[in-house]
């Protein structure tokens, strides 16, 4: 990830709030808590009202007895109320059963070699599948049946999960450094088992714990139900709602207490659960809050001047005052200008977080959830057709999308992940021609093939027929490019396209993208972070930095060191040998900018003034306090500084700036 | 995946050409398939698990506290009743007779008898067992057929935060029908359609109405259960880079999620739902004896009262089996969906 997009931390403003969470499990909490109160002390307030007999048996609910009453006469409120110790009390073993047993199976099986490990894992995997169900009823029938029965049988069946939890988190425990180094002390596997793996595998374990609980009780009440648990004259939820149903078409109201009983006692646990579970989700990964502020609405789209008057009309990209705003208002990208020419090659050239990815994200109308964009003017143009829309708002039309599809090809970041994987190479190659162009399967195939002999890939056709997996990662970025050029489109969009890759295969990538662009005459927006490689492919470079644009040079002029920002002079400082092909150690172009001290400024924290100010080296007081004019003396060229060309604070102000 | 990655290097390092051959093809094609790597695990494993199962069911007997005999002759046996059973059982040799008995009985297709009803054990299952697959195979189907569009729906629906509310009902409500166990959806069912409403039968298999409430009753948990994790499945899948790829051709929303996120989220969501759909054979035993249902459940249930070993025996075997094909079934699925699978269980 070293292209952020969006930028990690606006990720949080389209992650949904946590809170509900939270209150899960302080109501599961609250849940279980009232009901072991009640299970405390329900056999001392309703005891005696759940075995006196009474006169009118079946009794409907009434003012007296709240659900009825049973076959002797009894009332059933009260009884489910009592029922809540021996029902929980029995849960709680079986569990317990459950916890032991499988923790110290699990345990056993990572401490016993390799060997035992593997066979181990393999007889856990083969128990979880069983139903739990019905292992119960094989040791209910070896014992007699009976709540003794039952909480061995339930808890037998539920160790397995225990065990396989136990042996996968042992076994990613053991292998991190303080284990190892215990070991290498001497420390024994019994005693590192209790004092160093048991401690970190606390928290899922507690997770499993009181959702086996709610398991638990739903088993134990199912084989009551079914006769094989509490036996009469006790009685627990399951037995008391087996006794009631048996009346269920004359009296269902006997039957109520006890199931709503057995769920809300199960709803609690599996809240504590899903709580405990989030919970340590959210711990692991810190939410990152939004910073809601205005202050950062400096200069709306209206202020910034219309560039748009001398760019060529065989432009095929024009773009105007283009902004990605957050939902909470805060701009990531903030003015950005520019036009790509009929068959021209542009960079966007940025850091990390400067706006580059999320430009062009823009302009394919691809950004993710909570961001939108707005612009004086975004457009694509096509000298036989109406101009297209990269901004309009509202649902887009199938001719639009049509146009999209077929008109703008993307090269994705990663290819090796933008590849479904569950598909084959044909279809996804293919699919643009087949969905949008009406294009035959045979025909679509035939100029699938013909695109991967143009990138290079040897046995194109047995290719269509292999899945992405197959093919390696070199393989995987080509083809990506011949996925993009298929439909023939006016313009590609290349996000760092290299990035990820080695220097041979970068060579390679850049080759076919410039003999694209020299067959087809394609127009290209190539994102990179990479001075050298743009400045290799690209006949002109946008600089960006903390979402807007700084520079607009021609990569002549890039080349030559004749460049008018700062931050652009900068760069170029911090690159050794514009001329030759980076070296691997040059491959990640990051370290080259993070050669200039300092950060960017986050987006909605950036100064009123010019955003590099911290970090330039030829800053002066004006450029804190006032944004910096843009200077523009032809139509894609462009500088935005108060002191282009500078490249200290001490210099002399070049003549040349002030045209 | 070690041939993967080496060729990775090779085509790496070294210039463009030579690549790494296409695909094979003839007999070659057959041994390097990963189908016939599969095809050896998995045959191993069925191998490992019913030799797991007979020795279980067969140990049953064994750690049976008291005399089999007489749990087997019944409680008003004579001593020489007792006597005669243990001899019919087999009691009287060794351990390790008993055990070449036993599979040489599974072998012929014996199961034993009902030290009850003197049925064989076989028969019994012979005439059970199709009510109940009928009822857990349903079950799954519908599992699968209402779940899995579910959760897809409300995830595609609340994508990137939206509708909150339709979010938090959806938690809410799978959540309380997911911690009901079935046989009490079962006795509302009954209650609610077959009483109230009259609308369907709620006991019995005469007639195919008749299967309608104890399939609900048998689905309906597991279907929240797995909407939840479709739901979570496919809100990972929708932030893939591949589904941004796919959105960018700008494809219909049908082909975007059935064709491009359905199968990946299937292959996480089938991964974890393979307990879940075993889990429902027993919740099938059990729903049985809500609708008087006439499978192996309300059999077992009936014959573990009683101690009636052999039919029990007989059914754990059986079911397990089951179980066992279940979760074949699944790794098959799987690995149509996602070949990568076929190469180990390390993917899940
Ligand atoms: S405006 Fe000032 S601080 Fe900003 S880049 Fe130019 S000289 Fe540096």
């Amino acid at each position: 990830m070293t292209a952020g997009l969006p930028p990690r931390r606006d990720r949080a403003a389209t992650r949904p709030p946590r809170k509900r969470l939270g209150a899960m499990l302080v109501i599961g909490l609250a849940g279980l808590g009232l009901l072991v109160l009640l299970a405390v002390v329900a056999p001392w307030i309703w005891g005696d009202d759940a075995d006196r007999l009474g006169p009118e048996v079946h009794l409907g609910s009434s003012g007296e007895h709240w659900l009825g009453t049973d076959a002797l006469g009894r009332d059933i409120f009260a009884r489910t109320l009592v029922a809540t110790r021996p029902t929980l009390e029995l849960s709680a073993l079986a569990t317990l059963i459950a916890s032991t047993v499988g923790i110290a199976l699990g345990g056993l099986v990572w401490v016993g070699g390799p060997r035992l490990r593997a066979v181990g894992l393999r007889v856990i995997d083969v128990m979880i599948a069983y139903p739990a169900v019905i292992l119960a009823l094989a040791i209910a029938a070896i014992l007699d049946p009976g709540p003794k029965a039952c909480v061995i049988a339930i808890g037998a069946a539920g160790s397995p999960t225990f065990a396989r939890l136990t042996a996968n988190l042992t076994a990613s425990v053991a292998g991190r450094d303080f284990v190892g180094s215990a070991r290498l002390l001497g420390v024994g596997p019994l005693r590192l088992m209790r004092r160093h793996i048991l401690p970190n595998i606390a928290e899922p374990l507690l997770v499993l714990l009181s959702v086996s609980y709610a398991h638990t009780l739903m088993a134990l009440s199912a084989l009551s139900f079914l006769g094989l648990g509490v036996q009469l004259p006790d009685y627990d939820w399951g037995q008391l709602l087996a006794v009631g149903l048996q009346s269920l078409y004359t009296n269902p109201v006997e039957a109520v207490g006890p199931a709503v009983a057995v769920v809300l006692a199960g709803l609690s646990a599996s809240f504590v659960g899903d709580g405990l579970a989030a919970a340590a989700e959210r711990s692991s990964a810190p939410a990152m809050k939004a910073k809601a502020s205005g202050a950062a609405e400096s200069d709306p789209v209206s202020a910034i001047p219309d560039r748009t008057a001398g760019v060529p009309d065989d432009a095929v990209l024009v773009i105007d005052g283009l902004r990605v705003l957050r939902a909470d208002g805060t701009a990531l990208v903030d003015g950005v200008t520019f036009h790509v020419g009929a068959g021209e090659i542009v960079g966007v050239l940025g850091e990390s977080g400067s706006g580059k990815t999320l430009t062009a994200m823009a302009v394919a109308r691809l950004l993710p959830g909570g961001l939108h964009a707005t612009a004086r003017r975004a457009v694509l143009r096509d000298p036989g057709a109406d101009e297209l829309d990269l901004v309009a708002s509202g649902s887009e039309s199938a001719a639009t999308r049509r146009r999209l599809a077929t008109e703008i090809g993307i090269v994705h970041q990663d290819p090796s992940a933008s590849f479904n994987p569950a598909l084959k190479l044909g279809g996804q190659l293919t699919e643009t021609l087949r969905v949008h162009m009406g294009v035959s399967r045979r025909e679509a195939a035939r100029r699938a093939v013909e695109q991967l002999e143009f990138v290079r890939i040897t046995d194109p056709k047995a290719r269509l027929r292999q899945y992405p997996h197959e093919l390696s990662g070199g393989m995987r970025g080509r083809a990506m490019i011949a996925s993009a050029l298929l439909p023939r489109p006016r313009l590609v969009i290349a996000d760092e396209p290299t990035t990820a890759l080695d220097v041979v295969v970068r060579a390679e990538v850049l080759r076919v993208l410039r003999a694209a662009n020299e067959r087809d005459g394609t127009a290209m927006l190539f994102i990179s972070h990479d001075v050298g490689v743009v400045g290799d492919l690209c006949d002109r470079v946008l600089v960006m930095y903390a979402g807007r644009l700084v520079e607009e040079l021609t990569t002549a002029d890039l080349r030559a060191g004749r460049a008018e920002h700062p931050y652009t002079l900068a760069l170029l400082a911090a690159t050794p040998h514009l001329d030759d092909t980076p070296s691997p150690e040059d491959a990640n172009g990051d370290r080259r900018l993070a050669a200039i001290p300092g950060h960017p400024p986050r987006p909605d924290e950036r100064p009123p003034g010019c955003a590099f100010a911290p970090r330039c080296p030829a800053v002066s007081p004006i450029c804190h306090a006032t944004p910096p004019p843009v200077h523009a003396p032809a139509p894609g060229l462009s500088v935005v500084c108060h002191l282009p060309g500078r490249r200290s604070a001490t210099e002399e102000k070049p003549s040349e700036a002030t045209r | 995946m070690p041939a993967a990655v080496l060729e990775d290097a090779a085509a790496d390092v070294g210039p463009v050409e030579p690549e790494e051959p296409g695909p094979a093809t003839g007999p070659r094609r057959v041994l390097e398939s990963p189908w016939f790597g599969f095809a050896l695990r998995r045959l191993f494993g069925v191998v490992l698990v019913l030799a797991v199962l007979v020795g279980l069911t067969f140990c049953m007997v064994q750690s049976m506290p008291g005399d089999p005999a007489r749990v087997a002759a019944g409680n008003n046996a004579t001593p020489e009743q007792i006597t005669r059973m243990r001899h019919d059982l087999g009691l009287d040799h060794s351990v390790a007779a008993q055990f070449g008995h036993y599979v040489g009985g599974l072998l012929r297709g014996d199961l034993g008898t009902s030290y009850t009803t003197e049925e064989k054990v076989s028969d019994i299952i012979a005439d059970r067992l199709p009510y109940t697959s009928e009822l857990a195979l349903l079950g799954i189907l519908v599992v699968l057929l209402v779940g899995v569009p579910l959760g897809m729906a409300v995830a595609v629906a609340c994508r990137d935060g939206r509708r909150r509310h339709l979010d938090g009902g959806f938690t809410l409500a799978t959540g309380i029908i997911g911690s009901t166990p079935e046989y009490i959806l079962g006795t509302l069912l009954v209650l609610v359609v077959g009483i109230e409403l009259g609308w369907l039968p709620v006991a019995g298999a005469a007639t195919a109405d008749a299967l309608v409430l104890p399939v609900i009753a048998v689905a309906l948990g597991p279907v929240c259960t797995i909407a939840r994790i479709v739901r979570r499945e496919t809100a990972v899948v929708l932030a893939r880079d591949y589904m941004r790829a796919a959105r960018g051709r700008r494809l219909p929303a049908h082909r975007l999620y059935l064709r491009h996120a359905l199968p990946n989220l299937l292959t996480g969501t089938l991964t974890v739902a393979g307990l879940l759909l075993t889990g429902l054979l027993g919740g099938a035993v059990v729903i049985e004896s809500v609708f008087a249902w006439p499978g192996v459940g309300t059999r077992v249930v009936e014959a573990v009262t009683l101690r009636d070993l052999p039919v029990v025996q007989g059914v754990v075997l059986v079911l397990g089996i089951l179980a066992c094909l279940l979760n074949l079934l699944i790794d098959v699925v799987l690995g149509l969906l996602d070949p990568r699978t076929l190469t180990g269980r390390a993917a899940s």
